[in-house]
């Protein structure tokens, strides 16, 4: 653990960064309002009363947004709240009709909660402080309208679920990491489209550096990471220019800025002198949330199985090691891809390593999705089938597998055209072991000496003699026959 | 024949369900009458929005789907939201501004479907954003007080008070945040009440203070506010988080049960230093009334009545100050002509659209609001607040209802206060502690004062006890008849 945490300081400095990441709620209607909340609409054509602020309306709470934030609550082990507050935040924007945010501020209705995730073969853990409630701002448009500005407020009350980390990130590697496995458990449970190009998850990062041992430094905030690539580039810049000013001399100042993907560059939007006093209080409009146990147990019981727990049962169920089962639950789609195919041939481990493998490969390269892989969860268990018996090799099922992926078939029938099944006849298989003895005396001179690695030297030539027919356990009980014998 | 002026709301409805007058007639009286007024107490008219509202009651009726009150005549407070007639809430802010949605109270009260069927004949006068206690904060104009037209009607619903006391509508809506319907109905000698807070939805009453607003009915007798309390209450569920999930309730139906053992408690500390000699006078009288009328006199406490002022001008105004940000002037509302850039759009807008006070107020909030600050004020005051209304329910464990003076003294001169806010403050001593705990309350008739100006006697009573309070209210009313004389205004 010493060694791994040393290898992720840069120039002597750890990286410290929390995340604050805005998912947008997939609900039809706004937070407080009866309006619709679909992306796309002409400006200005999906705001009511409530949302454009007309004197005299009122906010009423959305059940939708709620629900979905104790589901958020629920798979992220966190505790929800039996009554949160909404608070005022209180700011002059002109795409902010009311002046102030609907928000949730020093009760917040999901408290605590972890998220865990690998990065590469490390299982990392990331604390999260809460995740609250809010309502979007609308947008100002300031292209199309000389020397002015236009505004659209079709997303002015659109629901929010703001979701706040620890600062336990030490790495861009861990931020993406965990970012895409937040990303993973909102769409999983289906409480966020995760549409980054449409700002429906984005990302704020809260990044500062510091000697090992030392006090937190001074962090900047990166507002509105709205992809993972830009994610990893601008805390890349962030860190290195951080560690640039301290080694000049210069202290950090807090700021908010912006990544700039045409110059890879961030640059401060404003800094602390400016911030304002937003003079939170509780919203009078809204009582206290109230959220009782049964309806966190009915929402409970109405939920999908969540991705650590059907990484859990995969391990239990399926003997899988904790690295599979968490690598094989980053979709919903690619879960069940894998369950399907586990329980039509029962070669779980097997199943695992090809859908890692060669199925994850072929998909990353065309960046398909799992639902339209050209080899279907039953095709791939047909195959695995006939590798558990004994009727192809690996090496021959590679070939199946190339088959079926372009050209698609029959398992069976594939083995057949191509001929690919395993020499079970010994006598073959014998006649081409004399062969490969024959000639490579060396190899038989030196395993006799007492190399068994000699044996490998061996082996090769007969695979390949078979063109991949032969069984491999048989050529090794085979050829120690011959060579003992 | 009565003249239709000098009929209550409950005669009007008799009358007009009986067809002996027709709703276009009533309205086409009512409005002539309240054209006609100089005493400054309404805003605006649409004649023919009212005429058509008119027609549609006397639709209803001959159709037999009219609602309780159809065709009777009334005006709403200009703070109700309305889409037949503008809503200034007494600011330059809106001026000219419309509505696209009724106020659910509009709405409730009004010829829609479901409605009571009554007819709006104006908007009524009010202080800016319902902040001031004598109508003079009103962008407008001042209204007078039709007893003493050099006086003040009160406020914050001073247009209201001061037409039903002049007999221009029988009866009007008003909103009450610190004592905004009460006070006004004391200084013009009507009746007002203030449900618990929650009863009558806030949807569509341009918010003052959030926690503190509600809308009750000013008329010239109890039954009357019974009548239009009962359609205007009731939940609303789906526009205003804070309204009840409580039914409406048929609030006249106690109005005349025996009061033999009433119990009344009479807060010491409402008697006190400051209490005008001609209102005590006058409110001793009636409570002696109420002993006749074999009620009991218990004495209490509310120890912490003083408090309610600092109490309420710290929250009203935090609510205020952030309630009132809406009024940017980006989407509605005054815009100013000369700006450069944004933030002096803002500031210009503001600065010309809201007046004095309330500015004053955005500013006192904005201050307890601060960081740094808003721990010493906002949030002591809001546990304050709670001891507040911990000693009303202390009292009601030996009293059913309260009793005791609406205002320390009578209505005042126009002018007089106007450059002493704080004067203007410590007046609501005796109606802040009510509005802070949510509670009911009303004023009701008490006799006269100083100068002959009218007294209010306050009734306070517990939560959801309205019918109680009426009840009260209306006995006092059948054996006393200050409710019933007429200002020499009104004729």
């Amino acid at each position: 653990m010493t060694t791994k945490q040393k290898s992720l300081l840069v120039q002597g400095y750890e990286v410290v960064i929390g995340f604050e990441t805005h998912a947008q709620l997939s609900t039809q209607s706004k937070i407080f309002s009866r309006a619709p909340t679909a992306f796309g609409a002409e400006p200005n054509t999906q705001a009511c009363a409530v949302d454009l602020a007309l004197p005299g309306s009122l906010p009423v709470m959305n059940k939708g947004a709620v629900e979905r934030a104790i589901e958020l609550g629920l798979a992220v082990g966190a505790h929800i709240a039996e009554q949160s507050i909404f608070a005022r935040k209180n700011y002059f924007y002109p795409d902010l009709p009311k002046g102030y945010q609907i928000s949730q501020f020093e009760i917040p209705v999901v408290q605590g909660g972890e998220v865990s995730f690998f990065v590469g073969d490390e299982k990392k853990t990331v604390r999260l402080v809460r995740a609250h409630l809010e309502e979007d701002a609308g947008k100002s448009l300031h292209e199309d309208f000389i020397g002015q500005s236009g505004i659209d407020l079709n997303r002015a009350g659109t629901p929010l679920l703001e979701i706040v980390t620890e600062p336990d990130i030490r790495s861009s590697d861990e931020a993406v990491a965990y970012a895409k496995e937040l990303h993973k458990i909102v769409t999983w449970i289906g409480i966020c489209d995760g549409n980054m190009q449409e700002g429906s998850f984005r990302c704020d990062a809260n990044v500062s550096v510091r000697k090992p041992g030392a006090d937190l430094g001074t962090r900047r905030e990166i507002k509105n990471l709205n992809s993972f690539k830009f994610m990893q580039q601008a805390i890349d810049f962030e860190v290195r220019w951080q560690i640039e000013q301290i080694e000049d001399g210069h202290a950090i100042q807090q700021a908010t800025v912006l990544f700039d993907p045409d110059t890879g560059e961030t640059r401060a939007m404003r800094t602390k002198e400016d911030a304002a006093d937003y003079r939170y209080f509780p919203d009078p409009d809204l009582p206290p949330l109230v959220v009782g146990r049964d309806w966190v147990a009915r929402v409970q019981s109405e939920m999908t199985e969540l991705p650590r727990v059907m990484a859990a049962r995969f391990v239990a169920d399926y003997g899988l090691p904790e690295y599979d089962a968490t690598t094989l639950t980053q979709s919903k789609a690619m879960a069940a891809y894998f369950e399907a195919a586990a329980k039509a041939c029962g070669q779980a481990k097997l199943v695992s390593n090809w859908v890692m493998g060669e199925v994850s490969r072929r998909l990353n390269a065309g960046e398909a999705g799992i639902e339209h892989a050209p080899v279907g969860a039953s095709q791939l268990a047909a195959m695995i089938g006939r590798i558990a018996d004994n009727t192809i090799s690996n090496s021959a099922a590679k070939q199946v597998f190339d088959a079926l992926w372009t050209e698609g078939g029959d398992v069976d029938a594939i083995i057949e055209a191509k001929g690919l099944k395993q020499m079970n006849d010994s006598g073959a298989l014998e006649v081409i072991i004399e062969e490969v003895l024959a000639a490579n005396p060396k190899n038989v001179e030196e395993f006799r000496a007492g190399n068994s690695k000699a044996l490998n030297g061996l082996v090769g030539p007969i695979m390949k003699a078979s063109k991949g027919k032969a069984n491999p356990a048989q050529v090794n009980e085979l050829l120690l026959k011959k060579l003992q014998g | 024949m009565t003249a239709l002026h000098d009929m209550t709301v409950a005669a009007l409805a008799n009358e007009l369900r009986t067809k002996k007058i027709s709703a276009t007639e009533a309205a086409q009286h009512f409005l002539a009458r309240s054209q006609a007024d100089t005493s400054g107490a309404f805003l605006s008219f649409n004649p023919e929005a009212t005429l058509a509202q008119a027609k549609e009651a006397d639709d209803q009726l001959a159709a037999g789907t009219a609602g309780a009150l159809a065709g009777v005549p009334m005006a709403h407070k200009d703070i109700f939201v309305t889409t037949d007639f503008p809503t200034t809430a007494g600011s330059k802010m809106l001026e000219g501004y419309r509505s696209p949605f009724d106020a659910t109270v509009v709405r409730k009260l009004g010829v829609q479907t479901g409605g009571a069927g009554m007819v709006n004949v104006g908007k009524l006068n009010c202080d800016e954003f319902a902040m001031g206690s004598s109508n003079e904060n009103s962008a407008y104009n001042a209204v007078s007080n039709p007893w003493d037209t050099s006086r003040v009607p009160g406020g914050s619903s001073g247009g209201s008070s001061a037409a039903v006391a002049a007999r221009l509508v029988p009866a009007a809506t008003g909103t009450d945040t610190g004592g905004s319907i009460r006070q006004p109905a004391s200084f013009c000698g009507i009746t007002g009440i203030k449900p618990t807070y929650g009863r009558a939805s806030r949807y569509g009453m341009i918010a003052y203070a959030s926690s503190l607003d509600q809308a009750g009915p000013m008329a010239r007798t109890a039954e009357d506010c019974a009548l239009m309390l009962s359609a205007m209450c009731g939940p609303d569920l789906d526009r205003d988080s804070t309204s009840l999930d409580v039914p409406a309730e048929n609030f006249a139906r106690d109005l005349n049960a025996s009061l033999d053992g009433l119990r009344i408690g009479i807060p010491k500390e409402f008697f006190g230093e400051g209490l005008a000699v001609g209102v005590r006078t006058a409110v001793d009288a009636a409570l002696k009334e109420y002993e006749k009328l074999g009620a009991k006199l218990v004495p209490i406490s509310l120890p912490r009545t003083e408090l309610s002022i600092p109490v309420y001008y710290i929250i009203a105004p935090a609510e205020a100050s952030s309630n009132l940000s809406r009024f940017d002037g980006v989407k509605f509302g005054h815009r100013t002509k000369d700006y450069t850039d944004l933030v002096s759009m803002y500031k210009r807008s503001r600065a010309e659209g809201f007046g004095e006070e309330v500015k004053r107020r955005i500013m006192t909030g904005a201050y307890v609001l601060s960081h740094g600050y808003y721990d010493a004020y906002y949030l002591q005051a809001q546990k304050i607040r709670r001891m507040i209304s911990d000693d009303f329910q202390q009292a009601f464990k030996v009293c059913d209802v309260i009793a005791g003076p609406v205002a320390p003294t009578v209505a005042w001169k126009l002018g007089e206060k106007a450059d002493d806010p704080v004067a203007n403050y410590l007046a609501d001593i005796f109606t802040l502690p009510a509005s802070l705990a949510g509670l009911p309350g009303m004023s009701v008739p008490a006799g006269f004062g100083e100068e002959g100006m009218p007294v209010g006697l306050q009734l306070i009573g517990n939560y959801f006890k309205e019918a109680q309070l009426l009840n009260a209210a209306h006995r006092l009313q059948q054996a006393t008849d200050f409710h019933l004389r007429q200002p020499g205004g009104a004729q």
